[in-house]
This record gives C-alpha cells, structure tokens and sequence, in this order.
C-alpha cells in the first residue's frame, strides 16, 4: 500500500517535470510578451502592457514575413500533399518486389539535410533557368517559387509517410465496386478514393503546412525577395530582441490552443453524435426527429474552447482601453533614482580610490602593478562583462534605461550592462 | 428461354504466370438462368467471375455477353454488376448513397436517387434505414444493401461472389429464399458462386461443378447430384460412399465391378461415361447414405453390402448409421425414421442392399477431401 502511493507520487512528479520542461519555456515566453521592459523577461514584473503587440503590428518586415510565411505555406501544402498523394498511391500500385527500393527513395529527401536541400534547389532550378534563356527576374528563379519547391521535395515526403498509412487501409474491393457500378476511373478517384482519404489528407495539409512554417534551413538559400517569418526573425534576433517576438509567440501559441481545442470538441462531438444515432430508433431516423446532443454537453474540449475564446475576447477588450503610462512613468522614476543613486555610489567610490591612489603613490610610487581592480566585485565570473571596463573606466555612461532594446550598435547585444540596467 | 441476357465462355483459359487458374471453360448460361459455380476453395470460382465482370483480361478464348464479344470492354461498361465477397459498401456513404450510387455517377438528382433508394429499400425490406452508414447494419442488412445497390444499376446479369458465407447458418438459409425470390422478381441471370453444395442446389437453375481450374460437369441440380460426370463431382455434391475397384464386367449401361472390400457389385454407369467404361479399367462406385436398406444378415448377392456398425447417431428423421468404409474412412448409411423400432449393433456386422440404379459407376478418378 505506501509502495503503491510512493509510486503514484513518483509519478506525479515525473509528469510535473516533464510537462514543466516541455511547456516551461512557452509559459515564460508568453509572460515576457507583457511586461514592459524592452527586454524580453518574466522576472523581475514590471507593468502589464500591451505594447508589444502593437508594436508587432507596426512592424513591416514581420508582417511581410508572416504573409510570405502563409504564401509559401500554402504552396508547400498543395504541391506536397499532391505529390505525397500521388506517391503514396504509387506505393500500393507498384510491382511488390520493387516496393522496398521505391519506398527508400522516396524517404530519403528526410534524411538529407534541409542545407543541402536549400542549395541543390538553388543551383539546380538556376541552371534550368539559364537553359531556357530566362533571366533573373523569370518565374523559375522568383525566391516563392523556389522556396515552395525546396521545402516541397522533403516535406512530400511527410505527406506520402501519413498518406500511406491510410491508404494502407482502403479496401481497393471498393475501387473495383464502384468501376463496376459504371464509375470513370477518375470518378473513382474523386467519389470513392478521396472522400476516404480527407482526413489524412486534412493531417497532411496541417503538417506540411507547420512543417513550411517553422522551415528555416532550407529557405535561407532560396527565399530570394520572399523573406519569410523565421527569416525575419533570425536577422532580427541578429540585432537584439525584443518582447514584440514573444508577443508573436504568444499568439501562435495561441492559435494552436484553438486549433487543437476545436479538433478536439469536433472529434468529440463526432463520438457523441455516433452514440445517439446507433442508439436512435428507426423512425427517429426517418423522421429526422433525432434529437442530437448539444455541442457543449459532456464535451470539455468544446467548454474549454469557449472559456478561452472568452478569455482572449476579453484580453483584446481591456488592451484597446488599457494604458500603462502611469506604471511605466513610477517604474522608470524608481529606476531613475536607483541609476542616480549607483552613479552617486561610483563617484564616492572613484573618489575614495583617487584619495587611496594617492596615498599609496606618496608612500610607495613602484607598487601600481598590484593594486586590484577594486569594481571588479565578483571576480572570475566578470571577466568577459564589458560593463567591468566601463566601470573602470573614467566615464560614467549616462544610460537611457529604454533605449538599450533596438541600440544599432552591435558592442551592446551581449553587453549584460544593458540588461542591468533595465 | 426468357427473355433475359444470356452468357457464354468460350475455351476460356486463365493463366497467373505458368499457373493455369481456368482451363479451357465451355460454359452457356441462358437469359434469365440462376446460375451456380460450384467448387472448393481456390479453383478459380472468383476467377471466372472477374473475367466476366471485366477485372481480368482472360489469356485466351471469349467472354460473350448478350451474344457480345466483351474484349476490351472495361468494367464500367460491361452490363453486369458484381457482388463481391466481402460486399465492399462504400463505408463513408449513407446506405441510400451507396444503393444509388450507380445514378450518382450518371447525374441523376438528389431527389431522384432518394426516390429509387425508397422504392429499393421497400424491396429489400429495409424501408426507413436509407440514412444509416453501413457500419450501423448487421450482417443480412449490408448483404441485402449490396444487393439492392448491384440491382440499382440494373445490370443485365448479377454476379454474386458467396455472399453469404459471412453469415450465420439461419440468416444463410433464409437468405438463399430471398435471393431466390429476388431473382424471379427482376428476372435477370444470376450467375452464382459458392462452396457450399447446398447453396447450388437449392436455388440454381443449373450448377457447374468445378475443380482446380476445370469444370468437371455443369447440369441441374437433380442431374449433378444423381448422375455425376466424374468420381470429383461425386463425392463433392452430397454425401457419398466410395467403393473402389476393377470393371470386371460391362452390361449394356450396368457394370460389374470387382471392389476391394466387398466383393462383386452391380452399378449403374453415369450417363456420360456409358461406353466408356472397359473389362480390368480401375473404377469407383458410389453409394448415397440414404440408397441402402436394411438386409438379413449375411446375406450374400451383387448389391448387398456386409460391415461391422462403428457409430450409431439418431437424428430425428434419420438414424445415422458409421460402418467399417475403406481405406480407414468411414461409410455412412442414413435410414429414414419411419417409427421402427431399431436396436443397436454396434461392434455387431450388419448387412446392407441398395438398389442397382441408385449406384453410380465411374472411371476411378480424384475425389473431393471435404
Ligand atoms: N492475381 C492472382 N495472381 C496469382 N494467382 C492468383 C491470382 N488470383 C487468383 N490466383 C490463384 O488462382 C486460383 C483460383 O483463385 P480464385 O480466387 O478464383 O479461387 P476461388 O475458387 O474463388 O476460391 P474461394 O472459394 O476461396 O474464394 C488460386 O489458386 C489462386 O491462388
Ligand atoms: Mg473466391
């Protein structure tokens, strides 16, 4: 019996900290997106704002990004759930003993790295392009195109692996019922085969769809004029980071609670309306009078899925009417007092080192070599903080606590002084 | 005969690589005929059934339908419709979808297909239950919905692959009368395919008997079953006893022949082999359990057979009766139970008489292991 609770606890603790490492960083990353300092960070809270989300959507190059990001992503959805369709049916029709070699090939663009996938693509369709006499600014080199057919290549491969498995299942009898019944072949395909396979299609499109999103390695070689949002964002983060981003992580996040909360209710709620129909009598039936259950009855997923479209309606109205001027003016009061108060303590200090310096010179001038570099507080831990040498240096920088976030100059990225003085 | 579109294989040869799955098959189905294949499993039933449909190119001879060459006619467009062993209802379409889907395909409206559904649901007695799936049938409902859906395109000729031999033996039997009756309703050929003897003769017009490939006999049911081509069609249709030996003597269309285990006994030579059968040939003369009759012990002739009793069954109509047979199996003798009285003899000899005409005389050949 205390085994048995012992283990259950263990348990417990397990799942804790594995959901805490899985969702962890998502937590904190969305909490960043509403505080105010300019520098994405949970801790210490400052004021609730909502500016980062304005700010994201004042940000061209990231809108552009995510358009470009859903051009392309619909692209890569059509051309590989196509080509993972075609594959796949290929796969069940081709000679047995041919099946093992044709299925290696067709994963394999899995396993090759997206590197060498993004230039193999640029190389091979610029020298189709010079073939044909186009130019640079033809169809064949546009950074859409080639970024469609580049992620394309491994992410039909994606497809055809969730195709297949339900193809697996398809009876092909029913193929052959429906020709006999006078069906083209191609209506068949299209009244028989695929109304079987929507919802593995329907998973296809999703994964490609995310796959195309989140595909950084590949379309750096091949976005051309068509930066699309990781890219944007990794030459943001190039240049500083700011809680605008957590702000779009935020928002995917999200996106994909609904999502995940709908296909739920929807999946749901299919069960429930199965169990009411085996259960409903004939005339039930015929008479369409069947009462079916309520979309919110015994469907958690569906409650959940109101509670935080609620939430989030809720969120955006307070957003529109909050301002944290008055918060972010006392927080930046305070942290004016407390800089005025350490340039206060660095002066004294200075000072006192000045009067030490030269009472030491006085009483024995060759000993400078020993003296110890008294800010360097912390020892070996300092060594590469560059605000040490600020410090130690003569001049004290008048820091403008805010503006540290988009500073151009490069020095200052890792400079923990600017997150210091946040 | 009727009106309806007969079929016709002509030399009908089946290949699969070097394995011959039909052997040169000469088979005429009238219009209008229920027509039954016959054989065990693995013979090329389904086979011949898919070369008519159109799912197989035959490797030589014809497939006539209506008198009409069917070569190079797809599926689609061949008059038949088929169906399939395991049924194949269309599993994500209602079961008015699926009966109607024929039309679909023609374009027929909505409210025209529900129509025909009705009237098809009426017939199959399955009025009301058009917006089920399939998977919320049972078993005879889903059968009675291929077969409303084959009809619904209305084919020329059915061609039903077993279709019941997923069902229960009650749903089975009462089945085989409604698809009897179904037939004689729309009064189109059916060509029928089972393993199970009684399925053919109970509701064929005619029966071909086949084995690996070849078709041993094809006749009514009265004709299969009393007057067999070959020792297969034999001992596969119905029960049998088997008495193997030589043909000592030849009379007219009655033979003598010298059997292993029970001396000198008369038969009649099936039909088709009069003329055939020679003095010394190795032959093989079949006995049904219910030709024998209760003879005085020991009693010595041409058509009285004397074993020791190894089981006695009682049946309700009929006392079941396992003797001493050949080559270790068992010979069954059935007696009507006409309210004698019957004491046992069992590890007792006993002695049997049939009546000549009711022994069937054949060249020896391969007999069915069911
Ligand atoms: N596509 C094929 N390729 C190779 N051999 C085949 C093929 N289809 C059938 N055969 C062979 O042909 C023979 C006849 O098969 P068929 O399906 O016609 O049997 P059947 O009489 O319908 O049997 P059952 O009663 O079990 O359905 C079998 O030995 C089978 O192995
Ligand atoms: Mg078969």
């Amino acid at each position: 019996m205390k085994n048995f609770s012992l283990m259950r606890i263990s348990i417990w603790v397990y799942l804790a900290i594995f959901f805490a490492y899985l969702l962890g960083p998502l937590v904190i990353m969305s909490v960043t997106a509403f505080n105010s300092p300019s520098f994405p960070r949970a801790a210490p809270w400052e004021c609730l704002t909502f500016e980062w989300f304005s700010a994201l959507f004042q940000d061209e190059r990231i809108l552009n990004g995510i358009k470009n990001s859903i051009l392309v992503g619909l692209g890569t959805v059509t051309l590989s759930v196509a080509m993972g369709l075609a594959g796949a049916l290929m796969l069940t029709q081709i000679w047995p003993k041919l099946r093992a070699t044709y299925y290696t090939i067709i994963i394999a663009p899995i396993l090759v790295p997206g590197v060498v996938i993004g230039i193999s693509t640029l190389v091979f369709w610029d020298r189709v392009n010079r073939m044909l006499g186009l130019g640079a600014d033809s169809f064949l080199s546009s950074g859409l195109f080639l970024t469609v057919i580049g992620q394309s290549t491994f992410i039909a491969s994606y497809c055809m692996l969730v195709l297949v498995a339900r193809l697996q299942r398809y009876d092909s009898a029913l193929t052959e019922a429906a020709l006999d019944l006078g069906a083209s072949h191609a209506q068949t395909f299209r009244k028989v085969l695929l109304p079987f396979m929507r919802p593995a299609i329907a998973s296809a499109a999703v994964l490609a769809f995310l796959a195309s999103f989140e595909n950084y390695n590949t379309t750096t070689f091949t976005f051309g004029e068509y930066p699309t949002l990781t890219i944007e964002l990794a030459q943001k983060v190039r240049y500083g980071i700011t809680p605008a981003i957590s702000a779009l992580a935020f928002i995917i996040v999200l996106l994909t609670v609904f999502a995940a909360l709908f296909n739920e209710a929807k999946i749901r709620r299919q069960e429930l309306v199965a169990a009411a129909r085996k259960t409903a009598t004939v005339e039930e039936l015929e008479t369409g009078k069947l009462r079916l259950p309520g979309f919110l009855s015994s469907n958690t997923a569906a409650v959940l899925l109101v509670v935080v479209a609620m939430a989030t309606i809720a969120v955006v109205g307070t957003a529109t009417v909050y301002s944290p001027a008055q918060c972010i003016a006392d927080v930046k009061e305070t942290k004016r007092l407390e800089t005025e108060l350490r340039i206060q303590q660095l002066r004294e200090r200075r000072a006192q080192e000045a009067a030490q310096r030269e009472a030491e010179q006085g009483a024995n001038a060759p000993a400078t070599d020993t003296a110890p570099k008294p800010s360097n507080d912390s020892g070996f831990g300092n060594v590469f903080n560059p605000g040490t040498l600020q410090d130690g240096g003569t001049e004290t920088p008048e820091e403008e606590p805010d503006n540290s976030g988009d500073s151009s100059g490069s020095g200052s990225i890792f400079a923990p002084s600017n997150l210091q003085s946040n | 005969m009727s009106a309806g579109v007969g079929v016709n294989l002509e030399n009908l040869w089946i290949r699969f690589g070097d394995f011959v799955a039909v052997r040169d098959a000469n088979v005429n189905i009238n219009g209008g005929d229920f027509f039954s294949f016959l054989g065990p499993s693995g013979c090329g039933k389904t086979t011949i059934l898919r070369a008519v449909s159109g799912f197989l190119e035959p490797s030589e001879g014809n497939v006539l339908i209506g008198g009409n060459n069917m070569k190079g006619i797809g599926p689609n467009k061949r008059p038949t419709a088929l169906i399939f062993q395991n049924l194949a209802l269309f599993p994500l379409m209602k079961v008015w979808e699926n009966i109607t889907f024929s039309m679909e395909i023609k374009g027929a409206s909505a409210k025209e297909r529900r129509k025909r559904a009705d009237e098809l649901l009426d017939m199959i007695a399955l009025s009301g239950q058009g917006d089920k799936l399939p998977s919320e049938l049972s078993g005879g409902q889903k059968q009675r919905v291929a077969i409303a859906r084959a009809l619904c395109a209305e084919p020329d000729v059915l061609l039903l692959d077993e279709p019941l031999s997923a069902l229960d033996l009650k749903l089975r039997q009462h089945m085989r009368s409604e698809l009897r009756e179904i037939q004689k309703r729309v009064g189109i050929t059916f060509i029928y395919i089972t393993h199970d003897q009684g399925e053919a003769l109970t509701m064929s017009d005619n029966v071909a008997v086949m084995r690996a490939g070849v078709i041993d006999q094809i006749g009514d049911g009265k004709t299969i079953y009393n007057d067999p081509n070959t020792a297969f069609a034999a001992s596969f249709v119905g029960e049998n006893n088997v008495f193997r030996g030589t043909v000592k003597k030849v009379i007219g269309d009655e033979v003598m022949i010298n059997t292993n285990r029970s001396g000198d006994l008369m038969a009649r030579i099936s039909s088709s082999n009069v003329g055939k059968m020679k003095e010394g040939d190795d032959a093989m003369l079949f006995i049904r359990p219910e030709a024998f009759s209760l003879a005085p012990l020991g009693t010595q002739g041409d058509h009285f057979v004397t074993a020791e009793v190894h089981k006695e069954e009682f049946e309700g109509n009929v006392f079941n009766i396992f003797m001493e047979g050949e080559g270790g199996k068992e010979m069954k003798v059935s007696l009507p139970n006409l309210g004698q009285s019957f004491e046992s003899h069992k590890g007792e000899p006993m002695t049997l008489e049939y009546d000549v005409h009711n022994a069937v005389a054949l060249p020896a050949g391969v007999l069915a292991t069911e």
